[in-house]
């Protein structure tokens, strides 16, 4: 399992600085823009997703394995469960960040605007967690199905 | 009849395309048709949810750069919860058919067939 | 401080057992530590329920508004609809997630033992199945309610397909996952439905719109579809055959949770025809259905459970039968709410439905708790080869004959409790249908001979002589749910007045739910 040819290799890694970055643009406009974690995780993973067909799962496994991937999935979704836990100064997903003048704290005038960035409050950090656990989680999902079509235990 | 018809395609696509499921799923024996005839009925749900936020001459729910006439006002803007609706429900249907085609993976492990009739083994 | 989490505690009952589900696969290295963890979470979630349940109890019903500035904020600043995450729940739901969360404990409690495999993907599955299933009964919102009844069903179904390695236990995951994905699809297009005709989810707003302004005929579709749903997650006799499959095939500790799971959608039933669509002329139709479903399950699964071979499987079929026997009740009672005469009986079934459903909730986890204590000792649960345990395993087999005397409704039983009130106010509906029920519960109490007599009487067999009694959790698990049973058993009139008559009326009083949140 050595992969595809170089020439679809070398494309394809031309191709997934773009698409990370995309990716990454998704999930931290989430709250201003369409889009978000999951739809931003999605995208980071199907550049995981043509790393893999390219590479071939056994040079993917050497750079992100199983037991990372799901730690990182787990990682995510604490981060967002503990967002969540931080609200209960006041109510349980309480928007303790919004508004506050801090990490994305500004406040936004009402009406139509060109965006801004850092406001929302807890919103963006939803988003990164959520954009963390898809990412993760969907490559693993597609690690093991590949893993399982070529004959590899699961 | 015509008129009525053509008013209203979204919502005829979206039950034809739920029935088409339906049928798939319950007379196709093979799993993968299955897991097909699942996803089609999902999309149909969810074409039926888009096309009930839909909203004549409204604008997409998004502050950011939106067109000023005036003051902008909510009524303009189509409603948001359909759309989320939507969203919620393609992430579980991902969550489903990825589920049901690894299951499938497994089935075709122990028996070697996809086809039900083939690889069922518990009795009715 | 103890005030506080009593004031989150709806939203922790959630929020604990998902944070702990996710907490596990961090500590795959440390197993001690991921068991200690897990049953830790489970500890946590069932004090919660607890919680919630008395402070609903004595204050009526507990509204919790996610994300507002003050939990009580049910519609947000300058709107009058509330369009936020609302949890809603009366003394129904409160019940519902007690019992949940106590099975759910004492399952994780078994499971140390009879899981051999390692616990982390096991218990943070389980975790999950607790929180979907708390979630489902306490959600006052439909979307949630579709949400939470997805994780319930995915998790449920990689629980169920656990032992990968078993053909059967994959083809039974399989199955399953068919049904409760069609059956939320149809909640969700249900939901659609609801969505366009009244422009809210909230359900005790779509309730306060139905009441003013009558039904349209997009609703009655909606409730069309959203029966059909939950008749068939709840494993009603048309739709009942994943039933004994899945029941069957999980590891034992997975079925009792898995039993309460599909009570839940029972719940949903009730809470769809009761407080959303509530007493108006269409839903009597709905009544004819559920008492026709419930009908035809008593009698089948009564019958079926008479010819099968396999343990889990009797159990299972004699568990279709009590469903029967809650939806009849229920759906004399839903008749009964339009039609002044009936009133009386009306309520008497609901009560004996109620009753029942919690009963059959507690002795049907102990008998696949005990059947599991078998599989674990002998290896099988087929009636044919077993024999002569009772000389090994003392305890299973009274823990067995509790379950056993109960299911089959005898009399110093819990289950007989609550039969006869199902009894005595069906017959007053149809004597017909009390007379089908009567026999359905006879014919039940042949098969639970049967599995006693084949499991745990008869010559010692040479295979079996080396089975020792099961581990103290295991146990413990089983000695706790025979105390709740036998206890129930004893004292129905205490558990009438202080459990099941809240839940009734809170079902009843549509007005209480509509005017918790608006």
């Amino acid at each position: 399992m050595s992969g595809l040819s170089q020439i679809v290799k070398t494309v394809s890694l031309v191709l997934f600085v773009p698409i990370l970055t995309f990716g990454l643009y998704v999930v931290a406009h989430g709250h201003l823009t369409p889009g978000g974690g999951f739809q931003g995780g999605t995208v980071i993973a199907t550049a995981l997703a043509l790393f893999l067909v390219a590479f071939g799962a056994k040079e993917f496994k050497r750079i992100l394995g199983k037991d990372f991937l799901s730690a990182v999935e787990s990682i995510g979704l604490l981060s967002f469960g503990a967002l969540a836990l931080l609200g209960l100064g006041t109510a349980f997903f309480a928007n303790f960040l919004a508004n506050s003048g801090g990490l994305f704290g500004k406040s936004v005038p009402v009406g139509a605007n060109a965006g801004i960035f850092n406001s929302a409050g807890t919103i963006p950090l939803m988003n990164f967690a959520v954009g963390i656990e898809v990412a993760s989680a969907l490559s693993l999902v597609l690690l093991l199905m590949y893993l399982s079509e070529k004959g590899v235990g699961k | 009849m015509i008129e009525a018809l053509m008013q209203n395609l979204p919502f005829v696509v979206s039950a034809l395309l739920f029935v088409i499921g339906l049928y798939a799923l319950l007379f196709k024996s093979n799993l993968i048709k299955m897991a097909i005839g699942l996803s089609i009925m999902g999309s149909a749900v969810n074409i039926f949810l888009i096309a009930l936020g839909y909203k004549e001459n409204s604008i997409a729910p998004i502050f950011t750069n939106a067109p000023i006439n005036g003051s902008i006002n909510a009524a303009k803007m189509a409603m948001p919860i359909p759309q989320a609706l939507t969203l919620t429900s393609i992430v579980i249907s991902l969550a489903v058919t990825a589920l049901m085609l690894s299951l499938a993976v497994v089935v075709y492990r122990h028996c070697g067939s996809l086809n039900a009739s083939k690889a069922w083994r518990l009795k009715k | 401080m103890i005030n506080e989490i009593a004031l989150h505690s709806p939203a922790l009952a959630i929020a604990i057992p998902l944070v702990f589900a996710f907490l596990l696969p961090l500590l795959k290295k440390w197993k001690k530590l991921a068991a200690l963890m897990a049953l830790i979470g489970f500890g946590a979630a069932e004090t919660m329920a607890v919680l919630v349940f008395k402070s609903v109890l004595t204050e009526g019903i507990k509204v919790y508004v996610m994300g507002a500035s003050s939990i009580g904020q049910t519609t947000p600043p300058f709107m009058p609809v509330p369009v936020r995450i609302i949890l809603e729940i009366d003394a129904f739901s409160a019940l519902m997630g007690l019992a949940g969360a106590t099975i759910a404990l004492l399952a994780a409690i078994y499971s140390i033992k009879f899981i051999k495999e390692s616990h982390v993907k096991y218990y943070s599955l389980l975790l999950l199945m607790l929180a979907g299933l708390l979630g489902f009964v306490f959600t006052g919102d439909l979307f949630n309610l579709f949400v939470f009844f997805e994780v319930l069903s995915i998790s449920s179904i990689g629980l169920i397909a656990f032992w990968l390695k078993r053909s059967e236990a994959v083809e039974a995951g399989f199955k399953y996952l068919t049904i409760s994905a069609v059956a939320s699809l149809f909640v969700l297009f249900a939901i659609g439905l609801l969505y366009g005709e009244h422009g809210i989810l909230n359900i005790a707003t779509i309730s306060r719109d139905m009441l003013f302004y009558g039904f349209a005929f997009t609703d009655i579709i909606a409730l069309g579809l959203l029966v059909c749903a939950f008749a068939m997650k709840c494993g009603t006799a048309p739709m009942h055959f994943w039933v004994p499959d899945a029941y069957g095939e999980a590891p034992a500790a997975v079925t009792a949770v898995l039993a309460i799971a599909s009570l839940s959608s029972v719940y949903a039933l009730l809470r769809i025809a009761f407080t959303v669509f509530g007493p108006l002329p269409h839903t009597e139709i709905i009544a004819y259905a559920v008492i026709i479903m419930g009908a035809i399950s008593l009698f089948v699964g009564a019958t079926m459970s008479l010819v099968q071979k396999d343990l889990k499987r009797l159990i299972a079929y004699a568990g279709v039968s009590q469903t029967g026997f809650i939806l009849v009740a229920f759906g004399v009672g839903l008749v009964a709410i339009n039609n002044v005469p009936l009133q009386a009986f009306g309520l008497r079934a609901m009560q004996g439905g109620l009753f029942h459903l919690i009963n059959h909730a507690f002795y049907e986890a102990l008998l696949f708790l005990v059947a599991g204590a078998i599989i674990y000792r002998a290896g099988t649960k087929d009636l044919n080869e077993l024999g002569g345990l009772a000389r090994q395993m003392p305890l299973t087999a009274v823990f067995f004959l509790i379950g056993a005397i109960s299911i089959a409704g005898l009399p110093p039983s819990n289950g007989f409790a609550s039969k006869i009130l199902i009894y005595e106010s069906i017959y007053f509906f149809s004597p017909l249908l009390a007379v089908i029920a009567l026999i359905s519960s006879v014919i039940v109490v042949v098969p639970m001979v049967k599995a006693f007599c084949s499991a745990f009487l008869g010559p010692e067999i040479k295979k079996f002589k080396s089975v020792k009694e099961v581990p103290g959790s295991m146990i413990l698990a089983m000695l706790v749910l025979s105390i709740i049973v036998i206890f129930f058993g004893l004292f129905p009139g205490i558990m009438l007045e202080s459990i099941v008559n809240p839940a009734v009326n809170a079902l009843l009083n549509q007005a209480a739910y509509v005017g918790g949140v608006l």
